[in-house]
């Protein structure tokens, strides 16, 4: 029973790194887990998801009314890619570099269209990886 | 005729007694800072032991803090101190836990004013700093700034920014790396390379330091405490900033070091703004305390403020073109380096600097494999207990240099010097003359180590107004002129109070004056201490020259091309600052030459204005040499310790020359009526051993020339 989670763990595992949703990141990670830190992993995503979420809404907040700041759209995207990075959320970050190509050319539909996807990947992942780190435990 | 004589003898002899009391009190006063600084430091590692952050759920916590512990532990690089400032909470988190595994001891920080405050309030108790580059309180670079600004911490940038130009920032501002978000633990594992490069640039300074306190004979010093890494930025710094009290006046960095009382200074970044628009405004190379403070209009500023301020800003902006070369604009900020520092010195820490850096300079030449033979002969020039005893101290200075250099026959070298010592008899004038003329070198070793010796002096004066001949006769007249221009008697009384130079001088004017044995030898002497003055600049260049092509040429053409040199500020400073923009390990040489052409540049205006003023201008000259010696040679913070070392070495040095003029003095004076003979008889034997026939004809020319212009 046990085994049989865990092996359908590495399996999600697998397939999240195969579709693109998490990169080589995740798998250092999960390195650094020790006896000091078991769950480290799960810590950091939930850290992640807590504090990411001030981002999300700071930018809707941000796409909802002109005049729009694209250098601080900009700004703010480039917090939240930093941040989705460093846990190794692959599209979530591939979206947000879009993102910032819009911002960039100042494209207000643009950026609110692929914020729509960035949410939907943000919010995908999240149950993903919930799913995930129940199966391991 | 007599009386009058007798009346100047008398005089003389008191102004040397005076002298020589004056520098020993000097010395003392020296001693006993350095001891206070020494006490002081070691209560403050004591201090940085104790402040010893325990971070919740370390991993590990095998500390190598300083403390006091002066060997690499085995576990290194473990429990090194790291700071990390990230905005990103989920970052942070990351990093940390990678850098507890590889068992560093970590201290985050989410907000950029935070962790500067901690870097400030703990100077010691990091040993490098991780830092984002995107932050919304503080931009990483203004942090990576004012780290470099205040504490000179090894920085490291990340960022998920990975452009060029990002990138490229990072290295401007003087980040020692630059990561790329996600960051790797195999990237972290390596951070403590940065401690240790920065440790080693620490240890060449250490290794000034205590060879100079060795040097400065009463207090030994524990040994290198090479390995001492925790503190390792922090300490050497800290030293340094203890030098910087010696040279300059109360500085705010200072005042939450040590004990003075003002309130310290916080430079927040509005403050450093508004300050680095002061200075961007008067433009760096004429930017003074005094504009700046004027231009800032802050409210309980005070002019120390500034000007401490200005100099961290310096060198930081000296690091920085250190990393990039194409700034050339930030280069002036040398020349204009004194401004920091002399406003607080009296004119004779100045002179004593001046002396000092020239003596810095020797172990720097010897460093480049100039001829140690040099400083042998200089040696043997005075060939009394005392000097003997410098000369010695002196090579117990290089020793530890050597470990750097890693030149051997240097080692060598300084011990055949002292052997020289040994087997050369006293009278060694002829033939110093001859070595004097075939290079200049010994002469300016001689002229570092300060032997105003009387015979010494002889020699001097003779090679001195051959080369002024020379000089003549190449058509040097703006030297000439300035030379004639000299008001003759403002030379000699103010150079009797304070710089080595000075005092060579007056016995120079004493020797001639005994000599002639008349009422006109006033003039006499004077036209001869002046031309000694103008001639110790040229020595010192041609010597600059020498060291740099290592060529010998004709004295002459030395001469000229040292005092176009000396003429031509401007480009010295930029050989030198071309110099130090290399950054390379081998600024041994090149730095030599560099370093002296600025002394000599200095020693230019002190030079020419001969007036009471002349004290106060040669202490500011000298200080600005005296800085930028410590730059080229330590490229840091280190420079205030590195012209400190100095001070200390002159110190012990200077001591002797006069205590012993003092003691014997007279006694030559005694034999005055020798006295010319005598200098007939080296300039016979000069005339004799002299092989350039050039030369030949002008020595003879200016030996017997003042001898007939004596109105007897």
């Amino acid at each position: 029973m046990e085994n049989q989670t865990k092996r359908q763990a590495a399996y999600m595992k697998r397939s999240l790194l195969d579709q693109g949703y998490l990169d080589e990141q995740f798998i250092h990670l999960e390195e650094l887990q020790d006896d000091a830190n078991p769950n480290f992993v799960e810590e950091v995503v939930k850290l992640y998801y807590t504090d990411s979420a001030r981002y999300v809404r700071n930018i809707e907040l941000a796409l909802e009314n002109g005049p729009y700041d694209f250098a601080r759209l900009d700004n703010m995207m480039y917090q939240f890619k930093g941040s989705s990075s460093s846990i190794g959320a692959r599209r979530v970050k591939r979206q947000c570099s879009q993102f910032q190509e819009y911002c960039n050319a100042k494209n207000i539909e643009g950026c609110r269209n692929i914020f729509q996807e960035v949410k939907q990947e943000y919010d995908t992942l999240k149950t993903k990886l919930e799913t995930y780190f129940q199966m391991e435990r | 005729m007599y009386q009058l004589r007798y009346v100047l003898l008398t005089f003389k002899i008191l102004l040397f007694l005076f002298l020589g009391i004056f520098f020993f009190n000097i010395f003392y006063f020296y001693v006993n800072l350095l001891k206070k600084f020494q006490k002081f430091e070691e209560s403050m590692n004591l201090g940085v032991g104790s402040v010893v952050k325990t971070m919740s759920g370390a991993s590990c916590s095998v500390s190598w803090k300083s403390g006091g512990s002066d060997k690499v532990p085995d576990q290194f690089p473990a429990g090194l101190r790291v700071l990390v400032v990230d905005d990103d909470p989920t970052c942070l988190r990351i990093l940390e836990k990678m850098l507890r595994n590889c068992h560093y001891e970590v201290t985050k920080s989410n907000r950029a004013e935070l962790a500067l405050s901690m870097l400030r309030e703990n100077r010691n108790g990091f040993d490098i700093v991780i830092s984002d580059v995107h932050m919304p309180d503080m931009d990483g670079f203004k942090l990576l700034e004012h780290v470099g600004l205040e504490m000179d911490l090894p920085v490291i940038m990340m960022s998920a920014d990975d452009s060029k130009d990002v990138v490229m920032k990072g290295v401007t501002h003087g980040a020692c790396d630059y990561l790329i978000k996600p960051v790797r633990i195999e990237a972290l594992k390596n951070i403590w390379q940065h401690v240790i490069r920065k440790k080693k640039h620490e240890w060449k300074d250490k290794d000034f330091d205590q060879s100079t306190s060795v040097e400065d004979g009463d207090q030994q010093q524990k040994p290198p405490e090479d390995v001492d890494y925790s503190s390792s930025a922090n300490e050497g710094n800290w030293k340094s900033s203890k030098r910087r009290k010696e040279e300059e006046d109360e500085t705010e960095e200072r005042d939450d070091l040590s004990t003075s009382k003002k309130p310290r200074v916080v430079w927040s970044v509005e403050l450093h703004q508004q300050f680095v628009q002061a200075v961007n405004q008067l433009g760096i190379d004429k930017a003074v305390p005094k504009k700046i403070l004027e231009l800032m209009n802050v409210p309980g500023l005070t002019r120390e403020n500034v000007a401490s301020h200005l100099q961290k800003y310096r060198l930081y902006l000296r690091r920085l073109s250190g990393v990039s070369q194409h700034q050339n604009g930030l280069n002036n900020s040398f020349m204009g380096h004194p401004e920091a520092t002399y406003g607080t010195m009296t004119s004779f820490n100045g002179l004593e600097l001046q002396a000092l850096a020239a003596t810095g300079q020797l172990p720097a030449q010897s460093l480049a494999t100039l001829q140690a033979a040099a400083l042998g002969r200089s040696a043997t020039k005075s060939a009394i207990s005392m000097p003997l005893v410098d000369q010695r101290n002196l090579f117990s200075f290089e020793n530890p240099k050597l470990r750097f250099s890693e030149g051997q026959q240097q080692l060598n070298n300084s011990n055949k010097q002292i052997n020289l010592l040994h087997g050369i008899p006293t009278t060694m004038e002829p033939k110093q003359l001859a070595d004097l003329h075939q290079s200049s070198q010994p002469f300016v070793a001689m002229n570092m180590q300060g032997h105003a010796r009387m015979q010494q002096n002889n020699a001097l004066l003779m090679h001195m107004s051959q080369q002024q001949q020379s000089s003549r006769a190449q058509m040097l007249n703006e030297t000439n002129n300035g030379q004639v221009s000299l008001p003759p008697l403002s030379m000699s009384q103010p150079a009797a109070v304070l710089s080595r130079n000075n005092i060579v001088d007056n016995v120079r004017g004493p020797v001639y004056n005994s000599v002639p044995q008349t009422s006109s030898m006033v003039d006499f002497s004077l036209n001869q201490t002046t031309e000694l003055q103008n001639n110790s600049f040229p020595l010192v260049s041609s010597n600059s020259g020498m060291s740099t092509l290592t060529s010998k040429r004709l004295l002459q053409e030395e001469v000229n091309s040292d005092i176009k040199g000396s003429r031509g500020f401007p480009p010295g400073y930029d050989i030198f600052e071309e110099l130090h923009q290399q950054k390379t390990q081998d600024w041994g040489l090149p730095n030599v030459g560099s370093t002296f052409g600025t002394s000599d540049h200095s020693n230019m205006p002190g030079t020419l204005d001969v007036s009471p003023s002349m004290l106060v201008q040669q202490g500011i000259s000298s200080m600005k040499k005296n800085g930028q010696n410590g730059n080229s040679l330590m490229g840091g913070p280190q420079l205030n310790l590195f012209s400190g070392g100095n001070l200390l070495t002159v110190k012990s040095e200077q001591l002797p020359d006069t205590s012993y003029q003092n003691t014997f003095f007279p006694e030559q004076f005694g034999q005055d009526d020798l006295m010319s003979a005598l200098l007939k008889q080296h300039f016979m034997n000069f005339q004799q051993q002299e092989s350039v026939g050039q030369v030949e004809t002008e020595f003879g020319f200016d030996g017997y020339s003042p001898l007939d212009n004596l109105p007897v």
